[in-house]
């Protein structure tokens, strides 16, 4: 009698308990933070109560959270764009050249490069009184006529993509690295062109990855601040920084109750944009497993 | 490959290389160009900057506690996740949103919040358990959660899996050398990948230790960025370049790997280089 | 909420154990007295202090930066005097940084020690310090001290506008900085709603243009013009951006104005003769401190002369100022170098302060947007 796969004798053990040190380590250390967090908002002075969620409909608050997606979604879609091309372009080289090896590491470098330093280096490059800022200058081109857009969100969006374009080459470049020539080959002596690999091919198995590691830059903006915090020290434009600011404030308008409760909001806003994802995914991946 | 469409391909290759590079290259650039400035306009440029980061002796102390960090992190992520994840794709498909999730969720919480709700379990532990720096792998692992998986499960989404295991069952492996000795050495480039990923974020993290009061290198070279302002700048590219290096160092211990365009047949299955069903 | 208070009495519980077996085991009497102790007597003298705290051998200071009013000659000091190490953590928190570290540490070694803080965070946590009176209390006037010694000032400064000479106008009066000459480089140290300097800095505009301790609505009025002409910058001024010359003036107390002079030699200090409005920054001792001897003999060391003299040399007024020049132990060639100030100073009350920050939560974002 042939054995059945995985062994007759442990038919007790539940599937789930090899992933249950995952959880367990998770529970710990990721949801008990959370959930500690997360209960702050529930509570103000006077026990349990919704008072710090009252404030939440004020102008400023809202825009903040408006300001945060589009920031941290126009900053994704940017770095994915161009974190995928530069991911192609190293893929399509030698997978062993020193140069790959440089072009990685260095993006592992800088996909965690931010904050304080970072935003100085935009400063000194095209800031204020950055070289290239006075060399434009000099050729009569004056780049602030109409502001200093760099201190907006606008400017914002450029400083993020320096971290977000390497984290997305990190992410993607495995996927790219699975894409066999065969394919191509296959697809060519059937008689299809470029045009058809990359819509009917390699286009839907790489959409996965490609859109969780927008996802990912998603996230990653979104909760960024010590960059935004350096760049426009002023008013709290988006959400993180109003976190920050309610959280150690040291003029008597700190309220970590108030902090809580938009943390709370953040993370609603990302499970949403999971969401999101998850049905787009779904679309997408007919091919795949 | 037909000779325009390899022409077209090495245009594109060096066109992004330039564009990119000048974009990432230039800011470094200008912060290195002012970490050499003089004290005044007129004066002379100086590396005096750069020295002085040589002759501090706190900075060391800081630096093998980050390393110490990075390494007990990577073993941390590889033996938590890398299981985890290929059993939820052989056994488990309906977990595998759900660890998604989870994966993604330290990404979406700010560290300074992060830190409230961790406070009171690293109270806990400081007082009951340890008090040493290295506590804060156990927080790091979680925070290069989000990287580790998305490197890992392209990398599983690349192999089939489900053949690759019950081939090995058949032939009569158990799940550890089924994981160890066959999906594993397989899925080798992301494997390292995640361990890159989490080497540079152990490195560059600095609002968790800053706020739990532990000395890791970013804290430490924001101390002695307070000295003055082409000592900062100067520190902050020493950073970069200290990490740099490391990486390109790590990643001399991956397998060689096939080209995902041969110029030569070579290997059929260059996924499989590793080892597996032949 | 539950959890986390079970979570804290446990650790409390711990904290508690580990420490009675910790002092069972070879502890002197004075290390479990240092931790009550009100004054150095209650040890048994200065000389039984610094024994005690050479024992315990380490200090745990926090936002405590090196080039902020000299605190690194401090620090070099008392490290060499009595050869105690000091741990030097988060040195660009604020003050609410440090009490949330006191909180989040709780009974660990790696608590701070002593605080430093500005006014609005040390009146709103004195449950969290220990009452201790320092040997030269007496030279401190009543109104710039608790009366039970929970906390204390030690250095203060007048709100200043720092300029960089040689790439901006003179600055005479508040009015110039509207000029065409500073488009795009005036810059507060931080946000008012959020930082202590940068909402002295806006009452200090305030009261330059007309406003008064009161009112703060003029000084927001100022900024606002500022942005609209074009002049106000919200990037984050760090010696760096001040030395590239992105922020090239800036409001901040005098003292910490001063260290740009070491990256910047033509830096120059300018108080408005009718807005001299001062503050002092608070000492406290954590209540929970790990090394209570310590924490007490750095007290005693930074109000003594020698630290109060540093502190001088950093160009902040240290609050033993005038007993000091009566009993001659000022250093009168730093005393000399303070940036002249003339006329009577204002200091916010805590009423005035609140009302300030309440009127900037609800209108700084809109004018400053």
């Amino acid at each position: 009698m042939r054995r059945p796969l995985g062994g007759g004798r442990r038919l007790a053990t539940p599937q789930w308990i090899a992933a249950a040190p995952f959880f367990l380590y998770v529970g710990i250390f990721l949801l008990l933070p959370t959930a500690i967090v997360v209960g702050g908002a529930f509570v103000d002075s006077n026990g349990l109560s919704l008072s710090n969620f009252a404030s939440m409909n004020q102008r400023f608050v809202i825009n903040a959270f408006i300001n945060s997606v589009v920031l941290s979604a126009t900053s994704a879609i940017i770095g994915a764009v161009f974190g995928a091309l530069l991911a192609y372009a190293v893929a399509t080289g030698n997978p062993n050249g020193v140069f790959r090896r440089l072009v990685s590491s260095a993006c592992g470098v800088l996909a965690q490069f931010g904050g304080v330093t970072l935003a100085f280096a935009f400063i000194a490059t095209i800031g204020g009184a950055g070289f290239i800022t006075l060399w434009l200058q000099q050729q009569g081109m004056n780049i602030y006529a109409n502001g200093v857009w760099l201190y907006q969100l606008r400017g914002l969006v450029l400083v993020y993509t320096y971290f977000q374009i390497p984290l997305m080459v990190l992410v993607f470049l495995p996927a790219l690295d699975g894409i066999r020539p065969q394919w191509r080959e296959a697809t060519e002596s059937l008689g299809g062109g470029t045009w058809h690999y990359w819509r009917y091919i390699a286009g839907p198995l790489l959409a996965p990855a490609f859109f969780g590691g927008t996802l990912l830059l998603f996230a990653n903006a979104f909760s960024a601040y010590a960059t935004a915090a350096a760049l426009i020290n002023q008013g709290s434009i988006i959400a993180s920084l109003l976190i920050a600011n309610t959280l150690t404030s040291e003029v008597g308008l700190a309220n970590p109750g108030i902090a809580s409760a938009l943390a709370l909001v953040m993370v609603v806003l990302v499970a949403i944009v999971m969401v999101l994802y998850t049905v787009l995914q779904r679309r997408t991946s007919r091919w795949l497993q | 490959m037909s000779r325009n469409r390899r022409l077209k391909l090495q245009i594109f290759r060096v066109a992004v290389f330039l564009v990119l590079g000048a974009f990432f290259l230039v800011p470094i650039g200008a912060m290195f160009e002012f970490s050499t400035r003089g004290v005044t306009e007129q004066a002379p440029r100086t590396l005096n900057a750069w020295l002085t980061i040589a002759q501090t002796p706190d900075l060391v102390a800081a630096i093998f506690a980050s390393l110490a960090l990075a390494v007990l992190t990577s073993l941390g992520m590889l033996l938590l996740l890398v299981p985890t994840m290929i059993w939820v794709r052989l056994r488990l498909p309906h977990l595998s949103r759900v660890i998604e999730f989870l994966c993604l969720l330290p990404l979406t919480i700010p560290a300074i919040v992060l830190v409230a709700g961790l406070a009171p379990i690293y109270l806990w532990m400081n007082l009951n358990i340890s008090d040493s720096i290295l506590t804060l792998a156990f927080v790091y692992l979680i925070l290069v959660l989000p990287y580790a998986y998305r490197a890992l499960y392209t990398g599983l989404a690349a192999i089939d899996v489900k053949t690759l295991a019950e081939a090995a069952r058949s032939l009569g492996a158990n799940w550890g050398t089924v994981m160890l000795r066959v999906i594993v050495p397989n899925m080798s480039v992301a494997i390292l990948n995640a361990c890159l990923l989490s080497v540079a974020v152990v490195l560059g993290e600095f609002t968790i230790a800053n706020l739990l009061n532990y000395v890791n290198l970013q804290v430490a070279i924001a101390l002695l960025g307070r000295a003055n302002a082409t000592v900062s700048i100067a520190v902050a590219v020493a950073s970069l370049l200290f990490a740099f290096i490391l990486l390109v160092i790590l990643s001399f211990f991956g397998r060689p790997r096939a080209r995902v365009h041969p110029e030569d047949p070579g290997l059929p299955f260059p996924g499989l280089a590793g080892g597996g069903l032949r | 909420m539950k959890w986390q208070a079970a979570m804290k009495r446990l650790g409390l519980l711990a904290g508690a154990l580990v420490l009675l077996t910790a002092c069972g085991g070879g502890g002197t009497t004075s290390t479990v007295n240092a931790a009550t102790a009100k004054s150095a007597a209650d040890v048994g003298g200065i000389s039984a202090l610094v024994t005690a705290a050479k024992k315990e051998g380490k200090l745990n200071i926090i936002a405590t930066p090196p080039d902020w009013a000299n605190y690194g000659a401090i620090i070099d000091g008392f490290k060499a005097k009595y050869g105690i190490s000091i741990d030097s953590a988060n040195p660009n928190g604020s003050s609410q940084d440090e009490i949330n570290a006191v909180k989040q540490l709780g009974k660990t070694s790696r608590a701070p020690d002593v605080l430093d803080m500005g006014k609005a965070v040390t009146l709103a946590n004195t449950e969290l310090y220990a009452p201790y009176k320092v040997q030269t209390w007496n030279d401190i006037p009543d109104s710039q001290k608790e009366s039970t010694g929970l906390y204390v000032q030690d250095y203060g400064g007048y709100m200043a506008i720092g300029y960089d000479s040689g790439k901006v106008p003179a600055v005479t009066s508040l009015k110039d900085l509207l000029g065409s000459g500073f488009r795009g480089k005036v810059a507060l140290n931080g946000d008012p709603t959020k930082a202590n300097a940068a909402l002295n800095g806006v009452m200090m505009a305030s009261i330059a243009n007309g406003g008064s301790a009161d009112d703060i609505s003029k000084g927001v009025d100022f900024f606002h013009q500022l942005k609209l002409k074009g002049n106000f910058t919200p990037v984050q001024a760090t010696t760096a951006t001040v030395k590239q010359g992105q922020t090239p003036v800036v409001f901040d107390w005098d003292y910490l104005s001063a260290s740009h002079g070491t990256d910047v030699p033509t830096w120059k200090i300018f108080t408005p003769s009718n807005a001299i409005l001062g503050d002092y920054y608070n000492a406290a001792i954590n209540k929970n401190a790990p090394h209570p001897a310590a924490a007490r003999l750095w007290e005693e060391y930074v109000f003594s002369d020698v630290g109060q003299n540093f502190w001088l040399k950093g160009l902040a007024r240290p609050v033993r100022m005038a007993a000091m020049q009566s009993s001659g132990k000022i250093d009168s060639a730093a005393a000399a170098k303070l940036p002249p100030v003339n006329g009577t100073p204002v200091f916010l009350t805590d009423a005035q302060a609140t009302k300030a920050k309440d009127y900037l939560a609800s209108h700084w974002a809109q004018a400053i947007g």
